[in-house]
């Protein structure tokens, strides 16, 4: 642990000659860890309630300034007076909109999310059900940016200015410049349609087939991630060449160490600190892009869920998955910082 | 350690790779042609968001899904015809007012218990009921039943407070068991076609009732799988979805050799409603000379490659008996004319309006598109506004705080009163508030007339003044195409917005 944490600190390779100062760093690296640890969390989980809170009620009050109406919306055309009263009634739509905030959060502090007015079921039940497809979406497509935009990075770094190179940062540019929902146009279009690698529209769900749900999801999966992919690529590309000119790779060098070693055993590490920013946002913008890619691969995720309540204006699923996905990012974000201080401690909290 | 770490994250990485690798292989199989096996799975539009329980289900959308699943004592037919069903026979009494249903003998549920009069006598009143918030409109004709009696389990005597001629139309309503609590979550009906599953969505699924009373069902799976229309065409050639209903005349010609492309009608009115509170269609020239203005077949043309009927009120073909098909010729397009009615109206120069359309359904935007290009040659212009279908309930239909909007009207039930209803005076649905002496006095000595020829002629006259009044410019009933792979055979159209899926069957 301490041997890792100081050679990653300065990036210098004498172990020998500084084990005094070393050991002084580790310790204060390891207090100070254990006591901030605490008052992260604490800080952490105020400020996750706080933005929670202040999402939720936005989406309340939005809710109640857009035109429609959920009884409304639910009756149609066969609305009359009465039966549109009387069901506002059994919705309890004809409280205040305060009042209605209020139940909505002691439920949802006690656990209850309150039921669907489409679908007359539970919203956990719900969206238990369709978290498990867009997680595994989201999970698919970090996996594949990382699995990808990593190594190609990292190919483009070390050919620098050969055509590889320009050939992948051309493609690159372009890549980047084509939304998710696009992508998921050209995919269905090139794998769906002309190498009938799969049934554009056909989603296996999970609980008939893990294997075909599975296999279904990669093609989105690579819509979401291309973009990303690209991204990543290039960050890492840009951020490796930047360590590279730093005075503790001539050191390396020095040392007689060849391009590789230098490259995986010192520059890597300090190059990647960008990139996991980049991914852990990355992550969270994922979850919104499987949401409109879903549309277009019509799985029927917590996207489709949300998009579809939101036009019958079912706010309580509405509600939840909006506050499930505030949750979600700001996890990420969370992530994100805890992975700074393992990968660099001199990160401040 | 650190490093232990890193390399213990790598191999889990690299095996969730491998598995989605392998997964992906053995999908392949799995993928392909799976339909057959598992049942027809057909195409809709929307998911059932208003409720499985029949007597809260408002949408088209719904009801079609569900006709599979219900039934009332009286079925339709294909021919609208009423034909018993869970009565087995009726007899009304002399006077029209009293109607005795005897329940056929041997009918059960999907759940596996019979059907009583006691279970009737609860779906109607259920329906009956409008303070239970959301009851159909059934609750207005059914406030003319004085009493409902069940002399015995397989027995059931309505006694009306005054004749109703439209009575067994009404019949048709679902009935469902007393016993279960649950309705809306846990469906229970008497039809061909029980309720297994759904997925918000994603699916609907049902299966075969063995024990089903009448002529049993051909399929024994069968998944109503929710997917946009716009992307039909795509799902039926990749083999996701078997049969989609009400997809457009453009779509059906994309098909390949795979479908047969049944043609029907949608059995709806599609118009552009005027609000007869705005100035301009309050005064009856204007609207004439908006009829004058536009040529309904030349919209059919341009949208439809000519498919459809054009129709002159609200009235489609498919009600035989009140349709009046010279209606449609009532304004012949006429440019010069509609400029002089125009100008006769004090809008020499013509004038501009907006068009409200739901932007959720291509074929009436086409329509307000075709429709508003027509009337600029009369020097009248009308904007285009698109708005969510949510909107449109609130504000068009609610609120009726529009000039015009492009819709399709349907009716509810088997009735023309269910299409001409709405435009009494005070009809709480006359979203376009429309007020004709005229109108109110046909229309009430249609309902109130006991002889079935005299209230035809009634109800025609309310169509004739409609048309000539024009209260609305009506342009046409859609024709519905329906593409069906050519495995399955079958399908029948129906005067009501239902699938039939118990008369399909698998060709060998």
């Amino acid at each position: 642990m301490t041997e890792l944490c100081s050679v990653i600190r300065c990036g210098v390779i004498c172990e020998a000659d500084y084990t005094g100062s070393r050991i002084e760093h580790a310790d204060v690296c390891g207090t100070g860890m254990k006591g901030g640890d605490m008052k992260y969390i604490i800080k952490k989980l105020t400020t996750t309630a706080a933005t929670v809170l202040i999402v939720s009620f936005l989406v309340f009050l939005a809710f109640s300034v857009i035109p429609g109406d959920p009884a409304l919306s639910r009756l149609g055309t066969q609305a009359t007076p009465e039966a549109l009263s009387a069901l506002r009634e059994e919705m309890g739509l004809n409280r205040p909109l305060i009042v209605r905030y209020g139940d909505w959060l002691i439920s949802f502090v006690r656990g209850d999310m309150g039921e669907s007015y489409s679908y007359h079921m539970p919203v956990q039940s719900m969206i238990l059900e369709k978290i498990p497809i867009t997680l595994t979406l989201t999970v698919m497509s970090f996996l594949m940016m990382a699995l990808i935009s990593v190594p190609l990075g990292i190919y483009c770094a070390k050919h620098r200015d050969q055509f590889a190179d320009r050939f992948i940062y051309t493609l690159n540019q372009v890549i980047m410049a084509v939304p998710p929902f696009f992508m998921g146009l050209l995919i269905t279009w090139l794998f769906g349609l002309i190498f009938r690698l799969f049934t554009p529209g056909g989603y296996i769900s999970y609980t008939k087939s893990v294997s075909g749900f599975l296999y279904y999801l990669i093609f989105p999966a690579v819509a979401i991630a291309l973009p990303k992919c690209a991204m990543t690529a290039k960050l890492l590309r840009t951020s490796l060449l930047d360590e590279m000119k730093k005075d503790y790779v001539r050191t390396a060098y020095s040392r007689g160490n060849h391009t590789n070693g230098v490259l995986y055993r010192h520059v890597l590490k300090n190059a990647l600190i960008p990139v996991v920013t980049f991914m852990g946002m990355a992550l969270g913008d994922m979850l919104a892009g499987s949401i409109i890619v879903e549309q277009v691969f019509k799985i029927p995720g917590l996207g489709r869920i949300l998009l579809t309540s939101i036009s019958n204006r079912d706010y309580p699923v509405v509600q939840a998955v909006i506050v499930l996905i505030a949750a979600w990012v700001i996890a990420i974000n969370c992530l994100v910082d805890i992975i700074y201080k393992i990968v660099d401690p001199r990160i401040e909290e | 350690m650190k490093q232990k770490m890193l390399k213990n994250i790598l191999s889990v990485v690299v095996l969730a790779a491998l598995t989605i690798a392998l997964g992906g292989c053995a999908g392949g199989k799995a993928g392909d042609g799976s339909s057959l096996d598992s049942g027809i799975v057909i195409g809709i539009p929307q998911d059932i968001e208003d409720s499985l329980d029949p007597h809260e289900a408002v949408a088209a959308g719904t009801k079609e899904v569900l006709f599979n699943m219900y039934e009332g004592l009286l079925k339709p037919d294909s021919e609208g015809n009423l034909n018993p069903a869970l009565a087995g026979e009726y007899s009304i009494s002399e006077d029209g007012k009293t109607y005795t249903f005897k329940l056929r003998e041997g009918v059960l549920f999907h759940d596996g218990t019979a059907v009583t009069a006691g279970d009737v006598k609860y779906s109607i009143e259920k329906c009956a009921d409008a303070g239970n918030g959301d009851a159909l409109n059934l609750a207005a004709a059914f406030s003319n039943i004085k009493e409902l009696n069940t002399p015995d389990d397989k027995t059931v005597e309505i006694v009306l407070k005054e004749k109703d001629t439209d009575f067994l139309s009404y019949m048709t309503v679902a009935v469902i068991p007393e016993a279960n609590k649950e309705p809306r979550t846990d469906p229970i009906g008497t039809g061909p076609y029980k309720f297994v599953s759904r997925s918000p969505q994603e699916s609907i699924v049902m299966e075969k009732f063995e024990q089903y009373w009448g002529e049993p069902a051909h399929i024994q799976n069968v998944t109503f799988k929710i997917s946009p229309v716009d992307t039909a065409v795509m799902d039926l050639e990749g083999g996701s979805i078997d049969m989609y209903a009400r997809i457009s005349s453009a779509q059906a010609a994309q098909l390949g050799d795979n479908f047969n492309i049944e043609e029907g009608t949608m059995n709806l009115v599609q118009a552009m409603y005027l609000n007869h509170d705005c100035e301009y269609f309050r005064d009856k020239r204007v609207r004439q000379a908006l009829c004058y203005g536009i040529d309904e077949q030349g919209i059919l043309d341009l949208t439809s490659e000519g498919k459809g009927t054009v129709i002159g009120s609200s009235m489609f073909p498919a009600f035989g008996k009140y349709y009046m098909d010279e209606l449609k010729d009532t304004y012949p397009r006429d440019v010069e004319r509609a400029k002089e009615l125009l100008a006769e109206a004090g809008y020499p120069d013509g004038f501009s309006f907006t068009v409200k359309v739901p932007s959720n359904y291509q074929p009436h935007i086409d329509t307000a598109q075709v429709l508003a290009e027509q009337l600029k040659e009369i020097g009248v212009t009308a904007d285009i506004e698109l708005i969510e279908w949510d909107s449109w309930l609130s504000d068009v239909y609610t609120d009726r705080n529009y000039e015009a909007t492009v819709v399709g009207v349907d009716a509810a039930s088997l009735t023309a009163r269910a299409l001409l209803e709405r435009f009494d005076s005070e009809a709480g649905n006359n979203f376009i508030n429309y007020k004709n002496a005229e109108y109110d006095a046909a229309f009430e000595s249609a309902v109130n007339t006991t002889d079935d020829g005299e209230q035809t002629k009634f109800y025609k006259e309310c169509e004739k003044i409609l048309a000539e009044d024009a209260a609305n410019v009506y342009i046409q009933d859609m024709a519905s195409f329906v593409a069906l792979n050519k495995r399955y055979a079958g399908y029948e159209f129906y005067p009501l917005y239902v699938q039939d899926v118990a008369k399909l069957y698998i060709l060998e």
